[in-house]
């Protein structure tokens, strides 16, 4: 990367950066969603390891809650990094920006970086704390399981900029009127993605669906890597991260299909109007 | 550089589903230092031949070359690095303070001492107690300076102004004429003017395209285009195109 493609992929960070810095609802919304989905799963899997306490001596009440909880911080993963990448797009349609960015010397590619880079800073900023109150409120650590979950984090997070690629092709196509998928794309793809349950809970029709996404792979991980007999899946972390790069080749293949397809139509200078 | 600032041959643009082309075979060149205005009624197509000049509208056919580089492909950023525009229609992010907008577009043109370049626009254009003003909060006056800023963050060598003194005042629409007027004398900047307002368009630019259905029904300074059409004022002028008078004139006749 030159100096100057890093200078106006910053420019776009900074851009999106001084918007938090002088709104604090807006950093503290980013921090909620999280929040809230780890105080349920956190109840709940202090239930279940209740209930299981009493009839359990090997412990699986608590393996299968902590299963639970890991689950759903990995998965805001996800969630946070798609939304932080696409919702960062639809900042510049809803200001109306869109038309000067583009004429811009910013490349495609680099507006690409941009939106990734900024997912980054907004998934760490939203689901850490909820990591960190985890730990607090419930014992619960979600790195105990040792540097792979650093690798695990990684590839969901990759498979949100994957969806979040293909989300922003579709409103390059469809306008604003498609911004409803930003938030709703994701979490269509939950019940494929094993968070909860294996993919064998699956029926067999359906379980090739779920092995063609990177967090299946993850979530069997991350099972694989709790409890009695716990190793690291090696296999399934190869296999995400190898189905996270052709997605997100494909992904990056339809967004600059639609974004050259905006230019035929002259969609990127009303975008948003 | 040699060469004129804008080369453009046959443009043509027919939008999907459209039954005719929004610009229909332009071809112009327009030397390095001018300013040129283009004039024409709504749906006359200067709004879709400004698209097509910063490359991101792809024409159906013909080609654009500005500042010697070919606007269809990846050699276009070469050319937008050294041009800029602004239009009413396409705001900055409004709740950004004027200089963080001024930051973000430095950064994106990747210009060198960009504080300095802001301090010195700002003093120019006499935004200094605006610049840590949000810009939604601003006047419609005061948002044409913050624009004019943005678009002058890179010293641009070819400037495209889509109605830039559109629902402004007429002291600070003067006053907007007056700097683009001294810009162009101090730069030596290329910049091409889309604008309704005709006093404006006589005052600043030395050539004009006149703009019908999508294509040049005619051009020239505007002393020539009033002396042609035998009128005091470019209104008249461009009634006369818009409303085929010259024709009717003669067939009456």
């Amino acid at each position: 990367m030159t100096g100057g493609a890093a200078r106006r992929i910053w420019g776009l960070a900074y851009r999106h950066l001084a918007l938090f810095r002088r709104s604090w609802p807006r950093l503290l919304e980013l921090m909620y969603w999280p929040t809230l989905e780890m105080l349920v799963w956190g109840f709940v899997s202090s239930y279940l390891a209740g209930v299981h306490a009493a009839g359990d001596a090997g412990g699986a009440g608590a393996v299968v809650a902590g299963l639970l909880l890991g689950g759903a911080l990995l998965w805001e993963v996800t969630l946070r990094s798609q939304m932080g990448f696409t919702l960062s797009f639809m900042e510049e349609i809803w200001s109306r920006n869109l038309g000067h960015i583009f004429v811009s010397p910013l490349r495609p590619r680099e507006l690409l970086a941009g939106l990734m880079a900024l997912s980054v800073a907004r998934t760490l900023v939203g689901v850490l704390p909820a990591v960190g109150l985890a730990w607090w409120l419930y014992g619960y650590g979600l790195f105990a399981a040792g540097p792979v979950v650093v690798a695990f984090w990684a590839a969901l997070m990759v498979m949100g900029w994957a969806v979040a690629l293909g989300v922003t092709a579709l409103i390059l196509r469809h306008g604003a009127g498609a911004e409803a998928l930003a938030w709703s794309v994701v979490f269509g793809l939950t019940p494929f993605c094993a968070v909860f349950y294996p993919v064998a809970t699956l029926p067999e029709w359906l379980r090739p669906v779920a092995w063609a996404l990177p967090a299946a792979h993850v979530f069997e991980g991350l099972r694989a890597a709790s409890g009695e007999g716990a190793r690291i899946a090696w296999e399934h972390l190869a296999a995400a991260f190898a189905l996270d790069l052709a997605w997100l080749a494909a992904m990056a293949w339809v967004f600059l299909w639609q974004f050259r397809r905006a230019r035929v139509r002259g969609a990127l200078l009303t975008m948003g109007e | 550089m040699d060469g004129p600032a804008l080369l453009v041959e046959h443009l043509t643009k027919r939008y999907e589903g459209a039954t005719a082309p929004a610009v229909d075979g332009l071809s112009f060149a327009m030397p390095r230092g001018a300013t040129w205005g283009l004039l024409g009624g709504n749906g006359a197509g200067k709004t879709t031949t400004i698209a097509m000049l910063l490359g991101i509208l792809v024409p159906s056919a013909g080609r654009v070359r500005a500042l010697g580089h070919d606007m269809a492909g990846e050699e276009r950023f070469a050319a937008l690095a050294r041009m800029n525009f602004s239009s009413p229609y396409v705001a900055l992010p409004q709740r950004l303070s004027v200089i963080e907008n001024l930051r973000v577009y430095a950064h994106l043109y990747t210009v060198p001492r960009a504080e300095r370049r802001i301090a010195e626009l700002a003093d120019q254009l006499q935004l200094g107690d605006l610049l840590h003003r949000p810009a939604g909060a601003l006047s419609a006056g005061q948002k044409t300076r913050v624009a004019l800023a943005k678009a002058l963050i890179n010293r641009p060598e070819l400037l495209l102004l889509d109605e830039p003194t559109a629902s402004l005042d007429p002291d600070t629409g003067d006053w907007v004429r007056g700097w683009l007027e001294r810009y162009r004398a101090e730069s030596g900047a290329a910049i091409l003017l889309a604008s309704h307002n005709m006093g404006e368009v006589e005052r600043l630019c030395g050539h004009v395209l006149m703009l019908k259905q999508g294509r040049i029904v005619d051009q020239g300074s505007p002393a020539a285009l009033l002396s042609r059409y035998g009128r005091d004022d470019l209104e008249e002028v461009f009634l006369d195109i818009a409303r085929d008078r010259r024709r009717a004139r003669a067939a009456a006749e």
